[in-house]
């Protein structure tokens, strides 16, 4: 077995010093009747590089890859050019293999990295502070619902319906179970957000509003108002941001009076990789809100010799030290995920994410106008960076099968998202960034109008 | 923003002399160990390492919220970039460089094969909300990843979405509730081993549970005893990890799980430590109703400095139709993705979602290609070697270092130690330093709690026994050292890019984001 170092004679020699006469004997605290003592049946022996390449080739083949169709999927995960240098640099081995930083002298390289990520993200998100990452967007998601409770000490959480579904499930899920009330009704299809209405609903037992900035349908609204509403009642407002590449374009939510500001991470050097690892990102707009914050957080100090040094810290919110009453049970970051993204940023900087919103905004008002003139099809927005809505007069989802089956991904059905009807199921969200061509836009429209004639 | 390298490893008048060597440099670099500054430091607003159109004045349909205010985000060329980040990689140690024997961790090596089969582009370039058809092979290597886990540890069922090992608990815990919710008996006490990972009672808290602890024996296992006599109607679960945190299996277990049963309780298992017994014991046989896997431990997918991880929990067969959409159903047709829409007809009881989309499937292909690779044959080696590997240490160690459960027989994947008979003046952590200037990465200190100063080793499988054999030299030299008091232990790590840092400091006045007032000291 090729990762397996010791042979049989080192086996023989280990067992010596250690008094025991088989590698079975140590397992004599296991009770016999339930100690195998032979592989389990009828599972596979080992197969060597070849053969496993080769099996796991054969089941990647049997999806279609992104890059072998136009593609226009997004509704909270996105398709972006990642650099080739970024995939390089975080199959370092000292990255890729390293651990947690716990030892902080010999771990200054992924410390260094999340300060640099955490100040990347605040400055994103125009933020005071962020954390060195979540799991992904949705559960950072609950989990600023989760902080917003104990810092409002209110248990009311109002969901925008522009919120991704998948986020609304896992919050219900929560709530379900922590007792928080999540009050929250599916989108109407309408070319605005629904912030006017969210700060006409928040009253005095809210402790948070939360909304999608854009939305799920592409509508981007301004949340200053809600965040004065808010405010005005003693609620928080939580944002979330699930295509971060937006923000090349336009305002942050912390500029706009967000308190709380989640995201999904995964737009930026992370790929798509059927929905994980991804990256969640959690800011807060006022450091006094720190301490109540899930999750690791890395910051600078310095050495004996007084050189400037990273450690992580805060870590009496963290469940290792603070068990039952800390202030998430999360116990890991996406470490390589966030070093993915902080590479992507670097390279990008702050000239390149301009321009690099400002292609996806010009690709997507193309691709918007040019679905306009396919017969029976209706753009949604007034509003949107790279991802809006069209509506068909027809069940889109099977649509968007039948689309498929002609080698054109043309986006997310939002029948497949919300089940509960309401012309929701004639409506598609299609996303647009850099790496769709005006080729790929002609190929989508000429296949929906051909579908739909 | 363009501002040169001003700052960084700035001098800072130090006190105490620096390195070992007294030789000072103008850079600060000394040979290959090359200081870095910060990305914000040597980046500027007008660079950038990625070619894009120069944006147009084109259409503007933003709503009237363009972003016109600077965020200052310095941007690098791609050398810079590469340099920069490689710079930074080398003040990294990792299992590429040596042996990483954390405790409880479980660092072994990362087939290169599992990154080559992860960047395939049916698995790295799909989306999550692709039409089925599209998705088969994904869809079947999430299935057959999970056959695999259903087959190792001999239970009913498994939901593989949950991110992480305590994204995981969660999920456990969430269907035990939802199944005594549904047979109308709410409970409200879960209870835990002192010995738990913290993750434990935060999880059971998270989900609603007040959290009580079961002492342990003093062989450092559950008082089953005492466990009994707490058991009662209040109780909903029993959080046990087998192997536990002091490296021992807990031989009861089974007695433990037809006690917590027969009290009409769920037993969850923290899986962490599942490596030191996969192919050779199957939780499903000692009464387990909920066990996470951490793939990322047990089936070797990377660490990367902080996760990502990925949880998927085993069930039995009374949790089952609680477990979290989506998931994945074969049938004759081929394989469906289960999600809200279906799951109505499909998982009537569901207790809902934990997370948006599929489960962690980067970490999926890693895991499966490690498991194939093995195979039944080769993973019963796995937990073979890595137990012999860690009982060679115990008993290579314990006439130096006192071990505390040494005379009660064989330890399971890790070697626990603790600091009895060191000078009073040196600590655990003193130890652990010095093992960093010896070219090691150090155990994990002072876990479990149970015992004093612990030094909690786990070489696992992947170590040479020359590797295990310096590893061994190093500590004993320094074990001897601590107990003669060698005071010039409080000075370790002298080697490494940094000395010990001050983390008090760090706490008190936290900076947690680059200001640009910094580079103005």
């Amino acid at each position: 077995m090729r990762y397996l170092p010791l042979t049989e004679a080192n086996r023989s020699a280990m067992l010596d010093v250690i008094g025991a006469r088989s590698v079975d004997e140590l397992f004599t605290d296991v009770p016999r009747e339930h100690y195998l003592t032979a592989p389990i049946e009828s599972l596979p022996m080992h197969a060597s590089e070849m053969a496993v390449e080769r099996h796991m080739r054969r089941l990647s083949k049997m999806n279609l890859a992104a890059a072998d169709a136009p593609f226009f999927l997004g509704a909270g995960a996105y398709r972006h050019h990642i650099p080739a240098s970024v995939d390089h640099l975080i199959q370092r081995g000292e990255f890729l293999t390293s651990y947690t930083p716990y030892q902080p002298e010999i771990a200054q390289g992924t410390l260094q990295m999340l300060f640099e990520f955490q100040s990347q993200v605040a400055r994103l998100f125009g933020c005071a502070v962020a954390n060195a990452s979540m799991y992904d967007g949705s559960t950072a998601c609950w989990e600023a619902i989760a902080m917003a409770g104990r810092v409002t000490k209110r248990s009311k959480a109002i969901l925008s319906s522009g919120l991704h579904p998948h986020y609304v499930s896992t919050a219900k899920t929560m709530g379900r179970f922590n007792g928080d009330t999540i009050e929250y009704a599916e989108p109407k299809l309408v070319p605005e957000a629904d912030f006017g209405a969210l700060a006409e609903a928040v009253d005095g037992e809210t402790g948070c509003v939360v909304v999608q900035y854009p939305d799920i349908l592409g509508r981007i609204g301004d949340m200053t108002a809600l965040a004065e509403a808010c405010h005005a009642v003693g609620a928080l407002l939580v944002a979330v941001v699930t295509e971060p590449v937006a923000l090349g374009a336009i305002k942050s939510p912390g500029e706009m009076g967000a308190d709380i500001v989640v995201g999904e991470g995964q737009a930026i050097g992370v790929g798509l990789q059927f929905g994980g690892p991804y990256l969640g990102l959690f800011a807060v707009r006022d450091p006094k809100h720190v301490r109540q914050m899930p999750g690791r957080l890395c910051g600078e100090t310095v050495d004996a010799e007084g050189k400037r040094g990273f450690v992580l810290t805060l870590s009496t919110r963290e469940q290792h030290i603070r068990r039952e009453k800390a202030t998430s049970n999360i116990c890991t970051n996406s470490g390589l995920c966030a070093l993915a993204f902080s590479i992507h940023l670097t390279l990008l900087g702050e000239k390149g994410l301009r321009a690099l919103a400002a292609e996806n905004h010009r690709l997507a008002c193309l691709a918007a106008d040019r679905l306009a003139l396919v017969p029976g099809v209706e753009v949604l927005n007034e509003s949107f960076f790279n991802e809006f809505t069209i509506t068909v007069p027809v069940e889109s989802r099977q649509l968007v099968r039948d689309l498929a089956e002609k080698g054109v991904l043309a986006g997310v059905s939002l029948g497949r998202l919300y089940p509960n009807g309401d012309r929701r199921e004639n409506g598609i969200v299609l996303a647009v960034t850099e790496t769709v061509t005006e080729e790929d836009i002609e190929r989508l429209a000429s296949a929906l109008q051909e579908a739909l004639a | 923003m363009n501002a040169p390298n001003i700052s960084g490893w700035k001098p800072g008048a130090p006190e105490a002399p620096s390195g070992s060597s007294g030789i000072e440099t103008v850079t600060g670099n000394r040979g290959l160990m090359l200081e870095e500054p910060l990305i914000f430091e040597i980046g500027g607003a007008d660079t950038c390492g990625v070619d894009l159109p120069e944006p147009g004045g084109g259409a503007d349909r933003l709503g009237g919220l363009a972003r016109s205010k600077a965020f200052a985000l310095p941007g690098l060329s791609e050398p810079e970039t590469v340099r920069h980040y490689t710079r930074l990689s080398r003040q990294n140690y990792a299992i590429d460089c040596g042996i990483f024997p954390l405790g409880s961790c479980t660092m072994k090596h990362n087939p290169r094969l599992n990154e080559k089969v992860a960047r395939m582009p049916g698995f790295a370039d799909c989306h999550p909300l692709q039409p089925e058809a599209t998705v088969q092979g994904a869809l079947a290597v999430i299935h057959e990843l999970a056959q695999w886990m259903l087959k190792l540890t001999g239970m009913h069922g498994v939901a593989m979405t949950p991110k992480a090992g305590a994204h995981g608990e969660l999920c456990g815990i969430l269907c035990i509730r939802a199944a005594l919710e549904a047979r109308g008996d709410a409970r409200s006490v879960i209870l835990v081993p002192e010995s738990a990972h913290g993750t434990n009672p935060a999880t059971a808290a998270f989900a609603g549970y007040a959290v009580e602890n079961i002492p342990a024996t003093a062989e450092g296992r559950v008082d089953l005893a005492a466990l009994k006599a707490r058991l009662g109607p209040d109780v909903a679960a029993v959080m046990i990890t087998n192997p536990n945190t002091c490296g021992l299996f807990e031989r009861e277990m089974k007695a433990i799980s037809d006690a917590v049963h027969a009290a009409g309780a769920l037993v969850y298992c923290d899986g962490a430590n599942f490596n030191a017994i996969v192919g050779r014991v199957r939780p499903g046989d000692l009464g387990i109703d909920a066990m996470h896997i951490n793939l990322h431990k047990t089936f070797s997918t990377p660490h990367g400095g902080g996760g990502p991880g990925s949880g998927p929990v085993v069930l039995s067969e009374a949790l089952m139709p609680f477990a979290p959409l989506p998931f994945v159903k074969k049938t004759d047709a081929g394989f469906e993705l289960i999600e809200e829409e279906d799951g109505v007809e499909a998982a009537p009881r569901t207790f809902g979602r934990l997370a948006a989309f599929n489960g962690q499937m980067g970490m999926f292909t890693r895991a499966l290609a490690y498991i194939l690779s093995h195979g039944a044959d080769g993973l019963r080696q796995v937990s073979g070697d890595a137990v012999l590997g860690a009982n060679y240490i115990l008993r290579s160690l314990e006439g130096l270092l006192e071990a505390p459960f040494g005379s009660t027989g064989p330890c399971m994947h890790e070697a626990l130690f603790s600091d009895k008979g060191f000078a009073e003046s040196v600590s655990t952590l003193d130890l652990a330093k010095a093992l960093i200037d010896e070219g090691f990465h150090p155990m994990t200190m002072y876990f479990p709690l149970v015992v004093h100063g612990a030094m909690l080793i786990e070489p696992t499988e992947c170590e040479s026994k020359a590797s295990l054999d310096q590893f061994i030299l190093a500590l004993r030299s320094i074990a001897e050292r601590a107990k003669a008091g060698d005071e010039s232990l409080h000075q370790a790590p002298q080697l490494a890019p940094r000395r010990r840092l001050d983390e008090t400091l760090a706490a008190r006045k936290p900076v947690l984001v680059w200001q640009e007032a910094d580079a103005a000291d």
